[in-house]
């Protein structure tokens, strides 16, 4: 059943949330948006389409810990450093964000598992929100995305109808979720459905009129050998500066890198956390680099995400549309610009 | 996603605790580690041309392939050559020292299906023996499996070439196996064979019914493929191990990318024709 609840009561939604979950929300501080661990008094911002970071810190932290050692003469402790315990709440996330989610189950919950990953996918209940407004940067659509109309796996879905949201539970965790609210969501009206309904065909129109509405992916065809040694490579990673903002931004970006910390002569912990193929020594080993020049880098990541994901993911795209990198490269050298020069519009 | 039973599933980041029993000097910059779990044992079971993630906190882990033998039923094997950080370290570390392994990692070399009753031809060039002698002695331990075995290997000087009592004693006092060893120059006091791998496999004239198994530098790999190719084996006969820089070793950090394929998983034992299929990036 499609409930409801007035901006008003927002507070309200967000305490009850609270005494359940740690609840994180996009909160706006000087100016900038992301994902943060709701307090009474936070600016929330809802209106905001794409937060800095993407939420898929949430599920695959920047960094964490997994282990800790302790070395006593000859011998050598090992201890497991658990996952997520708390049960938690993401509100607000679109659909693109959401959708990475599934990109990074592919390659996090196939075995062998993931067990951090997987923890933290389970302790999640993800409640997305429509865009009815995408933005000029936004191409969500060129990968099957509806900004309208949430994925079939995410919890639960919201859509923001100006004084009011409607939400709709489509998972079991959702249904846990909603049944904990049930004293303040109200049931939908006929009326604000059909209102969701002419938005939704609305955004069916605007997203068509979008500048990157164009942008088709599966037109790229082509032996991987020969996109492997097109021309463009040399062309376009002529100014990338190598500084990896594309792939921190990037909600499907999920190379890791694997660390020791020293804490004093015997002890210490071993974390993982993002790396970025953009950087130099990212396939260095003792004996050389096999990425020697940026524009090996530049083309590894971009064929991982329009290839060779693919290749090993039954054609779906390593790729959102959310426009980050389109928004954040300093040099502007982004998937669209690489999607156009493969013949990819 | 969930599970009745009550053990927390292991993460599979998470190293095991082995000891260091044996650490055999090969050369100035080769030592064999040989490790078994703290109560004795292997610490997993693996198949020929297998890897394992290495463990020297607080100095990281670097993946290694297994040079001992499945048919080894006591203990694991690693050659490791002394030529970064973590190497640096195992090399300063006593025999009874601890340290952490996980694995195994990777694909096999075909021995129980393409490799059985065929004569067999193994090229190794310096440290490139590690993951050769695994199969190599899987080979000598289910001998009547196997036909003709031929072993070349050859190292820079005779100071380089590694597992000295498996090339000159083990090996050739088997049944049907030849070992040619071979050094890059002329060195006071051996009076083997000089010369590079690839000129030696052109020179012994092998015939070409066999199947290659081949691991060293690359460029050894290079040439010792081109050779074989001129002398009329074909892609299809020849297996080769591939390296790269790895850190989860389970397909999941974006490492090792050749193309569509992880070396850690998808590899790292390929068939030559199957490399051609990647990208040149490796």
């Amino acid at each position: 059943m499609m409930k409801k609840i007035s901006k008003s009561q927002f507070s309200q939604l967000f305490s009850n949330i609270d005494k359940s979950y740690q609840l994180f929300l996009p909160v706006e501080l000087d100016g900038k948006v992301n994902f943060d661990l709701w307090q009474e008094g936070d600016k929330v911002n809802i209106e905001k389409l794409k937060t800095n970071i993407s939420p898929k810190s949430f599920i695959f932290p920047q960094s964490e810990t997994y282990m800790k050692f302790k070395r006593d003469g000859k011998k050598l402790k090992i201890d497991n450093v658990s996952g997520k315990k708390e049960d938690y709440v993401i509100f607000g996330v679109r659909h693109c964000d959401a959708s990475s989610f599934k990109l990074l189950d592919n390659v996090f919950l196939e075995e062998p598992v993931d067990r951090l990953y997987e923890q933290r996918r389970e302790k999640g209940t993800i409640v997305t929100m429509a865009c009815f407004e995408p933005e000029e940067n936004c191409f969500c659509t060129s990968f099957g995305i509806k900004p309208q109309t949430a994925p079939i796996e995410v919890d639960v879905t919201t859509w923001d109808l100006g004084e009011s949201i409607l939400w709709q539970s489509q998972t079991q965790k959702g249904e846990a979720l909603t049944e904990k609210l049930n004293d303040i969501l109200e049931d939908a009206a006929n009326q604000d459905k059909a209102e969701l309904n002419s938005l939704q065909e609305s955004t069916k129109g605007k997203v068509k009129e979008l500048p990157l509405a164009k942008l088709d992916p599966t037109k790229i065809t082509g032996e991987l050998k020969d996109l492997f040694d097109s021309e463009i490579w040399q062309e376009l990673s002529e100014r990338c500066l190598g500084c990896g903002s594309c792939t921190f931004v990037c909600p499907t970006c999920h190379c890791y890198d694997v660390s020791d910390f020293k804490g004093d002569a015997q002890t210490g912990e071993r974390f993982r956390c993002w790396d970025s193929c953009m950087f130099s020594d990212f396939t260095l080993m003792a004996h050389g680099n096999i990425r020697k020049t940026q524009k090996e880098r530049v083309r590894q990541r971009f064929m991982h995400k329009l290839v060779y994901y693919p290749n090993n993911h039954e054609g779906v795209y390593a790729c959102v549309g959310c426009g980050r990198c389109v928004e954040k490269c300093p040099v502007h050298l982004d998937i669209v610009k690489v999607i156009k020069k493969l013949g990819g519009e | 996603m969930s599970c009745n039973c009550n053990e927390e599933h292991v993460n599979p980041l998470i190293p095991e605790i082995v000891v260091i029993k044996k650490m055999r000097v090969d050369t100035q910059d080769v030592t064999t580690f040989r490790v078994t779990k703290p109560g004795g044992g292997k610490p997993f079971e693996h198949m020929p041309g297998q890897c394992a993630m290495i463990s020297v906190p607080p100095l990281g882990e670097a993946i290694f392939s297994i040079t001992s033998s499945p048919t080894e039923k006591n203990f694991m094997e690693f050659s490791v050559k002394r030529c970064g950080e973590v190497t640096e370290y195992l090399h300063s570390l006593e025999v009874g020292s601890e340290i952490g392994v996980r694995g195994p990692y990777g694909n096999n070399f075909p021995v129980d299906d393409v490799l059985k009753g065929k004569d067999l031809l193994f090229i190794g060039g310096g440290i490139g023996l590690a993951p050769i002698r695994s199969v190599i002695n899987y080979v000598m331990d289910n001998r009547e499996d196997y036909g003709k075995v031929d072993i070349l290997y050859g190292s820079r000087t005779p100071g380089d070439l590694v597992q000295s009592e498996d090339i000159f004693e083990n090996w050739p006092s088997r049944p049907n196996t030849k070992v040619h060893l071979t050094v890059d120059h002329e060195t006071e006091g051996w009076d083997g064979h000089v010369g590079f791998v690839p000129n030696y496999i052109k020179e012994i004239e092998f015939s070409t019914d066999k199947v290659a198994l081949i691991c060293g530098p690359p460029i050894m790999i290079k040439y010792s493929l081109q050779t074989l190719l001129e002398i009329g084996f074909k892609k299809e006969q020849i297996y080769t191990t591939l390296e790269l820089k790895m850190k989860c070793g389970i397909g999941k950090c974006g490492r090792c990318n050749i193309g569509d394929k992880y070396v850690c998983k998808d590899g790292p034992v390929f068939r030559c024709d199957e490399i051609d299929e990647l990208p040149d990036e490796y």
